[in-house]
């Protein structure tokens, strides 16, 4: 039906349309082909070259930099920190996130918004100066976690040299940094659940929780979908966190950090541009492919 | 219904007792980079933590503030060279410190950014939503997909990009990246698909051309999202810390956040300047946030309809 006023168009209006479209969309072309297009286009390409520092001997090597990254000691190590990241902290983000909606959607206006910029807070305040003041937290001398765990006479704990407790650390901060948005998405997704079927589902003598799971949720999944999609693709990216709090040390590694690292800063062998990018790109595929599964699960349900 | 049955009304009253636990948790960071940046060295480094500063002092500040070390604000020219070669620059003001310095930056970078992002995504997202040209479905399936990419993947080629540009070490490197992200152009065209196409058939009736249309009918009704669309990019544009990171390279340079990072890199042990650092880059942007939450939250739920 909606493809009937476009058969019948004259060539002449479908020319204008396109003309007057891309007159339209020549701005944001030229900075979305510019700066995103191109170097994506150029990075899938350096990936199978050995790109360095010195731009004159670029050589083609076929896959070696992908099959080097599965040896790669420290690569392995960071996507196996990158996935503890992601699996800890998808599915908490959602689920408190979710429990902190139906807790506020109800409340009145004032209140409502009280709460949800509280939550939101974290984000704004930026990650640097959220990580700086953490740091200060886990502090092994003057941080308020040890002066407490010293404050109760228990021993105090080397937060962010541990390896045992860095990753968990920074997987918290991650944790408060990240809940902002599936809040308002919740609070807004809740507000707009079809009260009527709510009503139906009470008349049949659904209780609360039949009511929640069967109707409130059911209607909420392209919601819960799209903040599973940002919280992966968020974690995936954790990287300030790292830099600022232990440059990859106490097995805190990630691929994100593991990039910028070969690419920057790694002393002997700085600037392996085609390996930074071979990295980039299986990043950029795991993200895909979890993206995509989870958007079948979401289907399938 | 039965709203008051003494089981629901408990765990009503239990639930909200959590909520404001956690808040005051989600909120204390914020409190401890406040009253931090007020505390005496002798409260920092006290053996027992200090909730409240036991004297406010503004050393921390006036640290921060001592050296000064670059003029008010320079603008760099994009694209240009002068004649040896290098970027071309123009420079004016007193000399300020360098922390001033990076809030200027900082402003002028998010402010740019902002501008830009809703001038060319107001202009796509009516073009996406309401023109019928060739290769529509395509480019917007590109625009989600590279919504999905993380940023950082394409940094390697973009950083030799901006090289090539003359763009190395200036804002601008870190503007035009933030503008070609295409969530801006998705947002406004999910707000343009709510305009009527019978209100712009009949402004062609009238003999109104393009741009006039654009301008006068399309404009003030997508209004509620270019604000939203405004103040998103402001603040994701004020804290893209990794972007700046890699971009900017000399002092005068840096933007509040990178400047702080680097304070922290250099001076592990004075927390009173590192949160004095923290609260001067947390508190204007948390102000802004205050003011402009109604259109964020809508910039926000707009952004995830049909995503």
């Amino acid at each position: 039906m909606a493809k009937q006023p476009q058969t019948t168009m004259s060539r002449a209006l479908v020319r204008r349309e396109t003309i007057s479209g891309y007159l339209f969309l020549l701005p944001s072309l030229i900075f979305f082909l510019g700066f995103v297009i191109i170097p994506m286009v150029i990075c899938i390409f350096n990936s199978f070259t050995n790109a360095n520092m010195h731009p004159g001997d670029v050589q083609f090597v076929g896959l070696k930099n992908f099959i080097d990254l599965w040896q790669d000691v420290t690569f392995l190590k960071a996507l196996k920190n990158t996935f503890l990241i992601v699996i800890v902290s998808v599915p908490t983000v959602c689920a408190f996130s979710l429990w902190v909606a139906s807790a506020i959607y109800k409340l009145k206006g004032p209140v409502l918004s009280a709460f949800r910029c509280i939550f939101y807070l974290p984000v704004v305040t930026g990650s640097v100066a959220v990580t700086v003041v953490w740091k200060w937290m886990y502090d092994n001398y003057n941080g308020i976690f040890n002066q407490i765990l010293k404050g109760v006479g228990a021993d105090t704990i080397n937060w962010l040299g541990d390896s045992r407790f860095a990753i968990w650390c920074i997987i918290l901060i991650l944790f408060t940094t990240s809940v902002g948005q599936p809040i308002v998405l919740y609070v807004s997704a809740l507000g707009n659940v079809d009260q009527s079927l709510v009503e139906a589902a009470q008349v049949d003598g659904a209780n609360h929780f039949q009511v929640f799971w069967r109707v409130k949720w059911a209607q909420m999944m392209p919601t819960t979908l799209y903040i599973l999609v940002i919280t992966t693709i968020n974690s995936f990216q954790c990287f300030a966190l790292i830099q600022l709090l232990t440059q990859g040390g106490s097995d805190t590694n990630t691929v994100m950090f593991y990039i910028y690292w070969t690419a920057f800063k790694l002393t002997e062998q700085a600037g392996h541009f085609g390996y930074a990018n071979a990295m980039g790109v299986v990043l950029a595929i795991f993200i895909g492919l979890l993206s995509a599964v989870q958007f079948r699960l979401a289907k399938e349900k | 219904m039965k709203i008051g049955s003494g089981r629901t009304k408990a765990y009503r009253i239990a639930s909200i007792l959590i909520l404001i636990v956690l808040a005051l948790l989600f909120l204390f960071p914020l409190y401890w980079i406040v009253t931090g940046s007020f505390k005496s060295a002798q409260d920092i480094y006290a053996a027992e933590p200090k909730l409240f500063p036991t004297e406010w002092v503004t050393t921390n500040f006036e640290k921060l503030f001592a050296k000064r070390s670059a003029p008010l604000w320079e603008l760099h020219v994009p694209f240009a060279q002068d004649a040896n070669g290098d970027p071309l620059v123009f420079s004016t003001g007193p000399i300020v410190p360098g922390a001033i310095r990076w809030l200027v930056n900082t402003v002028f970078m998010s402010v740019m950014a902002m501008i830009l992002t809703c001038i060319t995504a107001a202009m796509a997202g009516y073009a996406l939503a309401k023109k019928r040209f060739v290769g529509r479905t395509l480019l917007f399936s590109l625009i989600v997909c590279a919504m999905a990419l993380p940023k950082q993947v394409i940094l390697i080629p973009l950083i030799k990009e901006m090289a090539a540009l003359n763009l190395v070490n200036s804002l601008w490197a870190v503007i035009f990246p933030t503008v070609g992200w295409p969530f801006g152009v998705f947002l406004m065209k999910q707000f343009c698909e709510g305009i009527p196409g019978e209100i712009l058939e009949a402004a062609r009736v009238d003999g109104a051309n393009e741009a006039k249309t654009f301008i006068t009918i399309v404009l003030p009704m997508v209004k509620p999202g270019i604000g939203a669309l405004a103040i998103f990019t402001f603040i994701n544009s004020w804290n893209d810390y990794f972007m700046q990171l890699v971009m900017l390279s000399s002092n005068s340079n840096f933007t509040i956040s990178l400047g702080i990072a680097t304070l922290q890199a250099e001076t592990t042990v004075d927390m009173g300047l590192l949160m004095a650092g923290a609260a001067l880059a947390a508190i204007p942007i948390i102000i802004v946030f205050l003011i402009f939450q109604k259109y964020f939250t809508k910039g926000i739920t707009m952004g995830a309809v049909k995503g």
